[in-house]
């Protein structure tokens, strides 16, 4: 039997028998208006839980105790499969991943083996992959911000963000044929040839897309209803987000200005100049605040890189059959979540012999206990939208 | 930094490594969790970005246990190692990084390696009554727990 539906040792059935008592009065010192302990479950099929997360809650009343994360419906076991396929055939398998930022988590992989061949990237390749993977963190904050607002109330800007998105959709689908597991890169570069009026078109989104995030802001930032929901809601601070390793928009919004496109900059981030917002309070809505800020950046940043991408080839030279010396590497990058590393360990063979997977969001979602503990169950739900976790990347 | 480590702690030490880049080191299992505890205290690795497992069946210590470290202050990353007997448990670093608590979950439900002093150490990923570790090297990739499969989904294979 799955004896999961436990917490602390209690069975999570006591939510039944709990309910009962307060028709028992006889039977009970407490009154109907007394407080008393109640523990439910969230999920795994709830809307707001944004995929399979079960959280099992405890309760006073509103107020919640104390949560425990039950995870692990969507793991499929990556880790396993990467040690049984050749370097080559695991690149498809990471954008399943985080499958709303596959460009992020294929550039991962692709720089970690890179360095484990000893290859370099060329400046196009590189620059391709700067503009794509911008691209795929709009897309993946457009995806937020629309979720993100569903859960706390506000229906229109799903739609609106969700209406913008399919642009960006659209130019993958154009240039891979593929719009959300899209395998863009290769080993060692690219995998297409940029199509014909590919700059032309995405120098066309940018202008499509930079009043629509003004309007996204002016929907909420000033929105009574929305900043009530999340002006001090899931607190954490600085020191807690590093004690227990959160890493991206949390952390920004917490004040520590951190992202590895500038601390240790990878691909071609090194050339270009943007700004790494940063929050003050580390509550819900400064970190609605830093993605916003943060989506103008991608977009700084797809301006500066369409208008000089180098010519040359695509690819390096890397052999076909991947033998990559023996040895170990991690590589980290700025993925949408937060940090997303991959730790390979090479054999000499074709195959990895162990591949890592650092998952941001599974370390993030860490932290939502601390941040929930105190406030109210409609506050879980603010909290679960915020820390903008995807469950196909907390499993693998 | 490393020869104050090798000064503190002398032989335990067994290599300290730069490859491609990127420093590590391979610590004595005796030096664990101590030495983590300095590089935090002292060398300022506030972030303790992950901890994983390999597993080598041929060698007579068959985990390797890595510890993924960063500091903030030093933008600097470090990799200790320190390798652990099939069923030798391996010192908890939540005290030290609370982040360590579901890291080393993980580690426990794919290689069965047990944390000594973790607070609440049980299966993350898979589900609590499962048979097996599946991330060591004499686990099959389509191997599965059948009896699991077959009292909880009610099918006669996962496959």
């Amino acid at each position: 039997m799955i004896d999961r539906a436990t917490i602390n040792g209690a069975p999570t059935d006591r939510a039944t028998t709990d309910r009962t008592s307060h028709l028992e009065l006889g039977q009970h010192e407490k009154t109907f208006l007394d407080s008393n302990e109640l523990i439910i479950n969230m999920g795994p099929q709830h809307p707001a839980t944004h995929g399979v997360l079960r959280v099992i809650l405890k309760l006073d009343g509103e107020k919640v105790l104390g949560t425990e994360c039950v995870i692990g419906y969507l793991h499929r076991g990556v880790e396993k499969i990467a040690e049984h396929r050749t370097y080559t055939m695991f690149n498809p398998y990471v954008d399943r991943m985080d499958y709303v930022a596959a460009v992020s988590n294929g550039l991962g992989y692709c720089e970690a083996v890179e360095k484990l061949l000893n290859v370099q990237a060329p400046p196009r390749a590189n620059y391709i992959r700067v503009i794509l993977t911008e691209l795929n963190r709009l897309a993946s904050h457009m995806l937020w911000l629309g979720t993100h607002a569903l859960d706390i109330g506000a229906i229109t800007p799903l739609f609106y963000t969700f209406r913008d998105r399919e642009e960006i959709l659209k130019i993958f689908e154009k240039y891979c044929g593929a719009r959300l597991t899209t395998h863009a890169f290769r080993i060692g570069g690219c995998s297409y040839e940029t199509y014909e009026g590919f700059e032309r078109e995405v120098k066309k989104f940018l202008d499509f897309v930079a009043p629509k995030i003004d309007e996204y802001e002016e929907l909420l930032t000033t929105n009574r209803i929305w900043v009530e929901r999340t002006k001090g809601v899931g607190k954490i601070s600085a020191k807690e987000c590093i004690a227990l390793g959160v890493t991206g928009p949390v952390l920004r919004a917490s004040g520590v200005k951190w992202d590895l496109r500038k601390a240790q900059p990878y691909a071609a981030y090194a050339d270009f100049d943007f700004e790494i917002p940063i929050g003050e309070n580390g509550d819900t809505f400064d970190r609605y605040m830093v993605r916003m800020k943060e989506m103008r950046q991608s977009l700084r940043i797809i301006e500066q890189a369409t208008g000089k991408i180098p010519s040359g080839p695509i690819m390096a030279k890397v052999p076909k059959v991947m033998k990559p010396p023996v040895g170990e590497i991690y590589h980290s990058i700025e993925a949408p979540k937060g940090e997303l590393g991959y730790f390979i360990v090479s054999d000499g063979s074709t195959q990895p012999y162990r591949v890592r997977v650092r998952p941001p969001s599974f370390v993030n979602l860490q932290a939502l206990d601390m941040m929930v503990r105190g406030a109210l169950v409609a506050d879980v739900i603010a909290v679960i939208g915020t820390l903008d976790i995807v469950l196909g990347e907390v499993d693998r | 930094m490393i020869s104050r480590l090798r000064a503190q702690h002398g032989s335990g030490l067994r290599e300290t490594v730069t490859y491609l880049g990127q420093k590590y080191i391979v610590a004595d299992s005796s030096l664990i969790p101590e030495m983590l505890q300095v590089l935090r205290d002292q060398e300022q690795f506030d972030y303790c970005v992950d901890i994983t497992a390999v597993h080598y069946p041929e060698r007579e210590k068959q985990f390797e246990v890595v510890w993924i470290l960063y500091s903030f202050p030093h933008n600097e990353r470090i990799r200790v190692k320190a390798s652990y007997a099939d069923g030798k448990s391996v010192p908890s670093v939540v005290s030290i990084w609370p982040a360590a608590n579901w890291l080393e979950r993980e580690v426990f439900d794919m290689f069965g390696i047990r944390f000594e002093g973790h607070p609440d150490l049980k299966r993350i990923l898979l589900p609590d009554g499962w048979k097996g570790y599946p991330l060591r090297k004499d686990y099959g990739i389509i191997q599965q727990d059948q009896e699991w499969v077959q009292i909880n989904l009610g099918i006669e294979s996962g496959q």
